[in-house]
């Protein structure tokens, strides 16, 4: 059963992107452990407003693990100690009395500091603007039945296409590789004959951006896919590798 | 000039609906409308704020047809806009299930859906375009679920005796959003959307024409990161920035949504139609305490297979309520399986307005099953007995999952635990039939508007309407706006309209952090939200609405004088941008029940205590209420004035909506 409990938290606080961060540590007393994570980060800042002092800046949005937009490193893992979870699916239970609770925004050199827990995941988005689409227009396309897809297939897109976006892979990886969430796109459209047309020039593209912005290299530890929220499988990475050497040969 | 209001009408010329039987409106419409050749689309500019379906997929397919796009988004990537959400599926009249499906078909159980108070012409011309959608999001690569045959998928819904809905697992907005989002994403590197993140639309801005009419030509946005105010132009600015349920502090909506662009629309003279209908979903989970930040949905496809059910024993309610009994320990004929009971033909699957109602029912008669006698139980264990646990896993496992992390409770063994929320709202700025307000140059799209959905949406037609929107409508009907605009030059943000605009902004938010008085914004929102829900929500009377309008005036003084909002303007901060939200929420909490206590009537997701059946069923008052209610701003506050679009049902007859036979 769910109780009250009191702790400790571990807050990095940052005031810019380019001050000098520092962790503050605040107390909190009786928090319900069917609370979620993000709500005790709630009182705390209510806490503190009530104090006029500066509330803790933080991303989150949905608060159901489908926008992405929520990214703390809890006592270092991100989304914190339970499985297949958003930070913001994460609840008070998993804690327990007396516990300090460690707070941090994304560690990766790609994802920089905004302020306090909230990082600058552009990157991912230029990726994806290299090449994580299938180049149709809108209109004149085929019945969406014209080309019979296998079920197999379908559901392994699905599986790759599951991913939020949320940096989670690269902020757990020790070389801030963002490979886990390259190769999920790249997949999914690998798999589907709608954009096998272009996986060659799709893989390339999208690595050739990731290498660009300061992601660093791929050596299959598999903290990436140990952390994701959604379980996407690091079977994608190997389809990643396949595709990019396959599309070099072919230069 | 533009047509305007005769003696407080709107009449078919001002909405702009075309002539002809109404299976050819939209194909008469695109036949004769103006377009604008591939030359003059470079020199014309579009801001779209919002990339959620709708913005997404017309800030794409803006692009793409060669237009210049600006589009705004108040997360930190287009990808996470609140569409994402949406779990259930994406309907379409396509009938690849040979069960009698037909574009017909789907505009019948739309407006009957929506209790006969949407317009036919939108609502077949969405019926119609729901195809073209589905074929484009599988060209994109959207991962749809299919057979092992390696043809589409369907399943059900509530409202429709066809299963007509697409969907990609328990995900399908995302996929959808994604689809949108890869599509924005190749314009983006083309250069051909310029995308601003972490922007926040704070107004927008009107130039008077050569003859001397108001035009929106653009917008005054804040750098959500910086805090800077900053100026943009366009030659039209396209809206499409969701529904404003957060006025009730829960619901399921993300905590960033809001009704700000809204109500700067409004405030311009564009007309808040039927803001009244909001729509309370019935499968969400139960409140757990004061600290609670929102409310989470179970999807309704949950009702394909869950049987929903309460106590028959008001001692066995009790029990439960105190913890001493288990929902899975009570005996099937002490089960009362109250919507089967009611509505034989529908079953589980009856709307989600008359759904959420008949829980209210059980609950209010206090039959309740959870502490605070505020839930009903949703039952997977026939579906578990008859397709096995796998299949149900299989077909719900990530819900089941969701529900466990939050409830801490393991639903293959006990029933789920649901209770109705503030889901969607079917109300919005009003728009013709080209998506465009009353406000020249102003263009609102998806739940922002008011169109389509009548007074109830039925379950996967919000995904379908943003696309349909988005993709497939208002890429053509802004052509007939802007091809009387190619001659119109890119104009300079200093102009004296951007000044006075970025001015009023400036003078509004330092005005909030002046006040420094002893509130949290959060602590006034949900104080609004309760007023909101006890007197604005499922069960509303006279008297209980001219409660709410007092109460929320008094909480409007309280804002205004007593909200503390801590930091600096110029810099990143949240609780500014919160007050900023919530404001607005307070101006379109009151705009609710004003409208609420003007419909007197029943009809889809308003229900007026005072009007009903004597089986408790909604009771429409068609002499009367047969009308879009638009509100028009007429100063600050002062009553809006009402205006009426009425609906004439021309193809169709309007009956009781019956889901009991």
């Amino acid at each position: 059963m769910d109780q009250n409990i009191n702790i400790k938290v571990k807050v990095w606080r940052q005031a810019g992107p380019k001050e000098q961060g520092h962790f503050e540590t605040y107390e909190l007393q009786n928090i319900f452990q069917g609370a979620s994570f993000l709500e005790m980060i709630d009182i705390l800042n209510e806490k503190l407003i009530s104090e006029h002092k500066d509330p803790i800046a933080f991303d989150h949005d949905c608060r159901e693990g489908i926008c992405g937009m929520c990214s703390l490193y809890v006592n270092g893992h991100p989304h914190g100690p339970d499985q297949e979870i958003t930070t913001c699916q994460l609840h008070m239970r998993k804690f327990h009395d007396g516990e300090t609770i460690t707070i941090e925004p994304w560690r990766s050199r790609a994802f920089p500091v905004i302020k306090d827990l909230m990082v600058d995941r552009s990157a991912y988005d230029k990726i994806m603007q290299a090449g994580g689409f299938v180049s149709v227009n809108t209109g004149g396309v085929p019945d969406a039945n014209a080309i019979a897809i296998p079920k197999p297939v379908a559901d392994e897109a699905m599986d790759a296409a599951s991913c939020i976006g949320c940096g989670a892979c690269a902020a757990a990886c020790k070389n801030g590789s963002a490979m886990l969430f390259v190769s999920a796109k790249v997949s999914q459209l690998a798999l589907l004959p709608q954009g096998k047309i272009e996986a060659a020039r799709r893989a390339k593209a999208m690595v050739a951006k990731m290498d660009e912005l300061g992601f660093g290299n791929c050596t299959n530890t598999g903290a990436c896919a140990a952390e994701c929220p959604k379980s996407v499988s690091l079977a994608n990475i190997a389809r990643l590798n396949r595709e990019f050497i396959c599309a070099k040969f072919k230069d | 000039m533009a047509l305007q209001p005769q003696n407080g009408i709107i009449t078919p010329e001002m909405a702009k609906i075309p002539q002809g039987p109404l299976e050819k409106k939209w194909t008469n419409y695109k036949d004769h409308q103006k377009l604008v050749n591939p030359a003059n689309k470079r020199k014309l500019d579009i801001i779209v704020v919002g990339t959620g379906l709708a913005g997404a997929s017309a800030a794409a397919s803006l692009a793409e047809m060669g237009f210049n796009v600006l589009n705004f988004c108040i997360q930190d990537s287009p990808r996470r806009a609140h569409s994402i959400a949406a779990q259930g599926g994406i309907n379409a009249a396509k009938n690849y299930q040979n069960d009698g499906d037909s574009i017909y078909r789907l505009y019948y159980d739309t407006i009957k859906g929506g209790d006969y108070r949407a317009r036919e012409a939108n609502v077949y011309r969405l019926a119609e375009v729901s195809n073209s959608i589905i074929d484009q999001c599988v060209a994109q690569g959207v991962p749809f679920a299919r057979e092992y045959g390696g043809l589409l998928d369907n399943r059900s819904f509530g409202g429709a005796q066809v299963s007509r809905t697409f969907y990609a697992k328990g995900q399908t907005g995302q996929q959808l959003l994604l689809g949108a989002y890869s599509a924005l994403s190749r314009q983006i590197g083309k250069g051909k959307v310029k995308m601003y993140t972490r922007y926040e639309m704070l107004d927008l801005v009107m130039i008077k024409d050569e003859n001397g009419e108001d035009r929106a030509r653009g917008i005054i946005a804040r750098n959500l990161v910086t805090g800077r105010i900053e100026r943009f132009f366009a030659h039209a600015v396209v809206i499409g920035t969701g529904g404003y349920g957060n006025t009730f502090f829960l619901s399921t909506n993300a905590m960033a949504s809001n009704g700000s662009a809204a109500m700067q629309m409004y405030r311009h003279g564009a007309f808040f139609a039927n803001p009244c209908y909001a729509q309370i979903h019935p499968t969400c989970i139960p409140k757990h305490g004061d600290f609670q930040s929102k409310l989470t949905l179970m999807s309704e496809s949950l009702r394909n297979d869950g049987r929903i059910w309460v106590p028959k024993k008001l001692e066995d309610a009790k029990k439960l309520q105190a913890g001493t009994l288990k929902g899975r320990d009570i005996p099937e004929e002490d089960r009362d399986y109250y919507l089967e009971r009611r509505y034989p033909a529908f079953g589980n699957l009856v709307p989600r307005d008359v759904a959420s109602r008949a829980a209210k029912e059980r609950c209010d008669k206090g039959f309740g099953v959870n502490n605070t006698g505020l839930a009903v139980f949703l039952d997977f264990s026939d579906a578990i007995k008859r397709l096995g646990k796998d299949v149900v896993a299989q077909k719900y496992g990530n819900l089941f999952q969701m529900y466990e992390k939050i409830v801490d409770e393991n639903p293959y063994e006990n029933p789920m635990m649901i209770f109705p929320a503030i889901h969607y709202t079917m109300g919005g700025i009003w728009v013709d039939y080209e998506l465009q307000t009353s406000v020249k140059g102003l263009f609102c799209i998806g739940e922002a508007n008011f169109s389509d959905h009548g007074a109830n949406r039925l379950g996967a037609s919000a995904l379908m309407q943003g696309l349909a929107d988005g993709y497939f409508v208002l890429p053509y009907t802004i052509q007939n706006y802007l091809a009387d605009q190619i001659s119109v030059p890119r104009m300079s943000t200093d102009l004296p309209e951007f000044a006075a605009a970025e001015k009023a902004v400036q003078d509004k938010i330092q005005k909030l952090m002046s006040i420094q008085g002893k509130r949290s914004v959060d602590s006034i929102h949900k104080e609004l939200g309760l007023i909101m829900w006890d007197f604005v929500g499922m069960g509303r009377t006279a008297e209980g609405l001219k409660t709410a309008i007092k109460k929320i005036d008094e909480i409007k003084k309280e804002f205004w004088s007593n909200v503390f909002i801590p930091g600096k303007a110029d810099s990143l901060n949240n609780e500014l941008e919160k007050a900023l939200r919530l404001a607005d929420f307070i101006e379109i909490g009151r705009l609710m029940a004003v409208d609420a206590l003007h419909r007197e009537e029943s009809c889809g997701g308003h229900f007026r205590e005072e009007y009903q059946t004597p089986d408790g069923e909604a009771l429409r008052q068609d002499d009367k209420f047969s009308y879009v209610g638009c509100w028009k701003y007429t100063g600050e506050d002062k009553e809006p004035e009402l205006i009426k679009e009425p609906l004439d049902y021309e193809f169709t007859e309007r009956k009781t909506r019956n889901y009991k036979a």
